[in-house]
């Protein structure tokens, strides 16, 4: 039998305020443990909650960027579990009457495009954080809890379970990164926790109308090991569906080692959350012209860049999607093309080797200014310098934010082309390598390339290709 | 007279016109405590040194010549469930016995801000949860006026301690009725404020909805004085009503003529002690004397008050108390892991009557429960409130009886929950409206034990409340307003 | 109205609120809780049919307050209370067993 994947996901993600969501902590990441508390934070006995206005200014304009109703009536409840990350043994949430409801997000597929619908978005608070003794969760003797993260606002937004494969849970996952990123609500860093996703799924005979019974599968780092840990889930429920056992309800976690899933614990007792209306909160009231004038305000978003792109650069739907990823990478690629037109070489630039230089050194776009990047591709077809050399020019921008016009002036770094120059170095390359040059002159054409890399190697990259090529030639004659 | 008699309005007098010095005031008080106390058991702690501390430095400023608050150097107790800075805050539970909070309740940061003496932290029900004082997991307190019975409860050791003239003035809190019960058990003036009217951060949740701080003081004079300290909106409780600030005038004087009181018939039920409905009644023909108007009113839901109260105040209390886990403060025994731990600290540290509430309310929140109970009883809150409403369309103020009977003995109900949770039901309704609501000497009962009547106005109608109160205190005609301790005698 | 017997959901709601109750307290707890519940769900005879829930009695929206820092606790201050607790962290045990997996 053919097996459909269906998947629906819960993503959790931190908002960008200052202060927590009920106190005037800090939300800063990476300081010592237990340095950001303070009475409400901790949950002590008499403290209690202030509502945090910016997080909701966040919220909303999350919820109008995936078009979710905003609601004007909303309410906080208290879901009730015993956790030691859980300082008051309830985090605040919403449960009937969540802050957004439905919603929908476009994502790319290979030759379409598919809206995924959206249930609810709500507020809620970060737990504090477990360090483990050990391993992990399973092997450790005992664990440490650091309350920094507790209280920081989350924003729980929770898809209708119409995804239908790992590779689509990404590509929803990527595009609600960068639409989430071009709103500036939250800095979505997955390596920091800033946005965490859980994922349901079930498998059902293809075509049928109902859900098959679900797992839960948590602990996924990166957008990668969501389709990973989704693709693996689903061929262990279509293995054990095909060999007619059925499945059991419970969680998993992904081992990002060993990639695969592990069951956490079976669900021995069904959690029974006990929620009901906060006594310490209000309802929450939302003015319409509140939520009209951040509507208002809301930026463009990547869908609306990258359709901006596409028709402006002639640019192919992935390197738009690429371009939109976050908003500062379009934002290059739009001021470099002001003073670059060879919007194809662009782009091959940009998604090439710029990408890859920012992978390497760690760095982001911020030291970078487009202007001199265009110049730097404009260095190259003019010819003054060599691709191998802009390369390495393209490194130290990247680091320093360097003039690369000051630069090749500075250090002589210009293109080699006159025959004197070039033909004493040939020469020595032709008497040092022998049997590339029988090679050649048997027929080899590769033989050429090789030497024309020495020449390059001698001269630092700086040798002018075409004239290298001819000379080489007419030598080898 | 000795100056541990005297009125906190009196005392505020003797100190402006330095008559006497706040360390005077704070030594008396001290001497009364250590002599009674023993006995009666009022206070979990006692702070002399830092009474001392805080009576010299209001002695220096008065010196000086500075502008002082009529409270400085007016000694106070306080209920151990209001969050106080490095003393202990135990809510009188073995749970959070060595529990010593890093900050201060916004009521406290207001007694301490005009200079006010502690002089010590005060026995309750623990977690508030009682009637009696009873469920203290360190000792039970006893009635001044008879220590073989109850102060009342939860807010006992408060009101023992200003009946007993252990302190002028004390804080306690009111859930459903535990600073009215108490203070009618003890023959003193309780006020539960508007909820929202007083803030409650650093009040220990009980049940969040319900839970106020309030006064318990010997005179409404006193509790106007207390309560415009008190009183006001705090940025730090998002509950706290806005424009709560409370006006103190020394100017209470009564306004009966035209009054329009509605006498509450299920506090005169058969049910009731005789003598309390009595001294109900007289209250009324008193009223009626100066020209109040004074008519019969029904409360119908009165006992089902009580079925929604003992299911909403459970309810959040067993969320309110998850935090005790053993994780961050309090009583923690070693577990084999971590659920191991969170039972048996929470099975350990708290005592029986605190246990069977989270029992109740976990059930009642519990999945396929929730709505025939918790929501029903949120419905039946919401009909309660639809009452007092319409009341209050016509009436100034309710009046009633405070509780059922005087105070009973010690033991008496202790084996018997139901019982217990009865000697509130006159005081559980306006709770659950947040009404505020104040408890009154009535009369002295045929034992010997004071009774209390009990008054209930609309949101934010105190003045009301504790204009009337300062009527009944005006024109009384019995005695005596002390307790007479045999101990006492050249003290 | 039924009669509430608290005898078969006392384990499991006794597991929830994680209290730990020795075989004669629970027995009389279960006895205890019989009763006052049968009391309590006497509110089950009043109609409120279209009768909206009171969660809070103040008829307000929620306060809210500005996103600006202010000061936390100092680590000693956070951590004086805390029975076990180790490199700044609060220690506690080993968390498996424990009936929780959210988040
Ligand atoms: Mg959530
Ligand atoms: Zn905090």
């Amino acid at each position: 039998m053919k097996y459909e994947v269906v998947i629906g996901l819960e993503i959790h993600l931190e908002l960008l305020t200052r202060s927590k969501l009920f106190c005037g902590c800090s939300t800063a990441f990476g300081l010592g443990p237990n340095t950001n508390c303070c009475p409400v934070c901790l949950g002590l006995p008499g403290s209690l909650p202030v509502f945090n206005r910016k997080a909701i200014e966040l919220a909303v304009t999350a919820a109008l960027a995936l078009k979710s109703e905003v609601q004007i009536n909303s309410r906080f409840d208290r879901k009730n579990y015993f956790y030691p990350d859980l300082p008051k043994a309830y985090q605040v949430s919403q449960y009937d009457q969540p802050l957004a409801r439905g919603g929908c997000l476009e994502i790319e597929l290979d030759k379409s495009r598919r809206k995924v619908s959206l249930e609810r978005i709500h507020l809620e608070e970060e737990a504090g954080k477990l360090v483990h003794a050990g391993e992990s969760i399973i092997g450790a003797n005992y664990s440490l809890v650091d309350y920094n993260r507790a209280g920081i606002p989350l924003l729980e937004i929770v898809t209708a379970p119409n995804l239908y494969s790992g590779h689509e849970a990404r590509l929803f996952l990527e595009e609600l990164h960068s639409v989430l990123l071009y709103c500036s609500v939250s800095d979505c860093k997955m390596e920091e926790g800033s946005l965490r996703c859980d994922a349901n799924i079930s498998l059902r005979p293809a075509g049928s109308p109902t859900l098959g019974t679900r797992t839960e599968v948590k602990n996924m780092n990166s957008f990668r090991s969501v389709e990973m840990a989704l693709e693996f889930e689903a061929k262990r429920q279509e293995s054990i569906l095909t060999a007619g056992g059925s499945i059991i309800q419970e969680t998993f976690h992904w081992d990002e080692e060993k990639k695969h899933t592990f069951p956490l614990r079976s669900k021995e007792e069904s959690s029974d959350y006990r929620y009901f209306p906060e006594p310490d909160l209000l309802p929450l009231v939302l003015e319409s012209s509140y939520v009209e004038k951040l509507a208002e305000r809301l930026p463009m978003l990547p869908q609306e860049h990258r359709l901006k792109l596409l028709d402006q650069y002639q640019l192919k739907v992935k390197e738009a999607v690429l371009l939109t990823r976050n908003r500062e990478l379009g934002d290059f690629f739009e001021t470099a093309a002001v003073s670059y037109s060879d919007y194809r070489n662009l782009i091959n630039w940009v998604q090439g080797d710029l990408l890859y230089q920012l992978r390497e050194s760690g760095r982001d776009l911020k030291k970078i200014d487009p202007r001199l990047f265009a110049e730097l591709l404009i260095m190259v077809d003019d010819g003054k310098i060599s691709r191998p050399v802009a390369k390495e020019l393209l490194a130290e921008m990247v680091q320093t934010g360097a003039d690369p016009g000051e630069m090749v002036e500075n250090r002589h770094l210009g293109l080699i082309s006159s025959r004197e120059s070039l033909m004493p170095v040939i020469e020595q390359v032709i008497l040092g390598n022998p049997d590339a040059v029988d090679n050649y002159r048997q027929g080899k054409k590769k033989a050429l390339a090789f030497l024309v890399g020495k020449v390059m190697a001698v001269t630092g990259g700086r040798a002018d290709p075409a004239e290298l090529n001819r000379l080489l030639k007419e030598k080898l004659k | 007279m000795e100056l541990f008699e005297n009125t906190a309005v009196e005392l505020s007098r003797l100190l402006r016109t330095k008559e006497v010095s706040a360390v005077d005031v704070v030594r008396s008080f001290l001497e009364r405590i250590e002599l009674l106390d023993p006995h009666l058991k009022a206070f979990i702690i006692r702070t002399p040194d830092m009474a001392f501390n805080t009576a010299k430095e209001v002695d220096n400023r008065r010196i000086r010549g500075e502008e002082m608050h009529p409270l400085a150097g007016v000694p106070v107790a306080i209920k151990d469930n209001i969050s106080t800075l490095d003393l202990p805050t135990t809510c009188a539970s073995r749970i959070l016995e060595n529990y010593i909070p890093p900050y201060d309740a916004t009521v406290i940061a207001a007694l301490k801000n005009v200079g006010m003496p502690f002089l010590g932290k005060t026995n309750m029900d623990e977690f508030a949860m009682g009637s009696s004082t009873e469920n203290s997991a360190f000792f039970p307190t006893c009635n001044p006026w008879d220590l073989s019975r109850v102060p009342g409860g939860s807010s006992g050791g408060s009101a023992a301690a200003v009946s007993a003239a252990m302190a002028p003035l004390a804080l306690g809190s009111d859930t459903g009725g535990s600073i009215r019960q108490p203070a009618s058990f003890c023959g003193v003036t309780g006020l539960r404020p508007t909820y929202g009217r007083v803030s409650r951060y650093g009040l220990v949740a009980f049940a969040s909805s319900l839970d106020q701080v309030g006064t318990i003081t010997l005179t409404a004079l006193d509790s106007a004085l207390l309560l415009s300290l008190i009183a006001g909106y705090d940025p730090l409780d998002s509950t706290s009503l806005p424009g709560s600030e409370f006006d103190y005038t020394d100017d209470l004087e009564p306004d009966i003529k035209n009054l329009r009181v509605g006498l509450i018939k299920q506090h005169l039920s058969a049910d009731f002690d005789q003598e309390v409905t009595d001294a109900v009644l007289k209250a009324a023909s008193i009223l009626e004397e100066y020209g109040a108007e004074v008519q019969e009113v029904s409360l119908p839901l009165t006992d089902y008050g009580l079925g929604a109260y003992y299911l909403i105040a459970p309810s959040e209390a067993s969320s309110n108390l998850g935090r005790y886990d053993g994780v961050r403060y309090g009583y923690a025994v070693n577990g084999e892991n971590i659920e191991d731990m969170f039972s048996r600290t929470r099975g350990e540290g708290f005592g029986p009557e605190v246990k069977r509430r989270i029992m109740i309310g976990t059930y009642a929140l519990s999945a396929g429960y929730y709505d025939a109970y918790y929501l029903q009883a949120m419905k039946v809150r919401t009909l309660i409130r639809n009452d007092y409403k319409a009341l209050f369309n016509d009436f100034d103020i309710l009046l009633g009886a405070a509780s059922p009977t005087p105070a009973f003995k010690i033991g008496e109900k202790t084996d018997d929950p139901l019982q217990m949770y009865l000697s509130d039901i006159c005081n559980i309704t306006d709770s659950l409206a947040g009404l505020p609501s104040l408890a009154v000497l009535s009369g002295i009962h045929s034992s010997g034990l004071p009774m209390g009547m009990q008054l209930t106005a609309s949101p934010m109608q105190e003045i009301m409340l504790l204009k009337t109160a300062n009527f009944f205190e005006k024109s009384r005609d019995f005695s005596p307003l002390r307790p007479v301790l045999e101990f006492s005698e050249g003290g | 109205m039924m009669p509430v017997n608290f005898h078969k959901e006392v384990d499991y709601v006794a597991r929830l609120a994680r209290l730990t109750l020795e075989p004669a307290e629970k027995e009389r707890m279960a006895g205890q809780l019989s009763d006052i519940l049968q009391t309590a769900c006497r509110i089950q005879e009043l109609d409120t049919t279209g009768i909206e829930p009171t969660s809070h009695v103040l008829d307000l929206p929620v306060a809210l307050r500005d996103d600006v820092n202010r000061p936390s606790l100092s680590l000693d201050r956070v951590l004086q209370n805390a029975p076990r607790q180790e490199k700044n962290y609060i220690r506690v045990p080993r968390i498996t067993g424990s009936g929780h997996n959210d988040q």
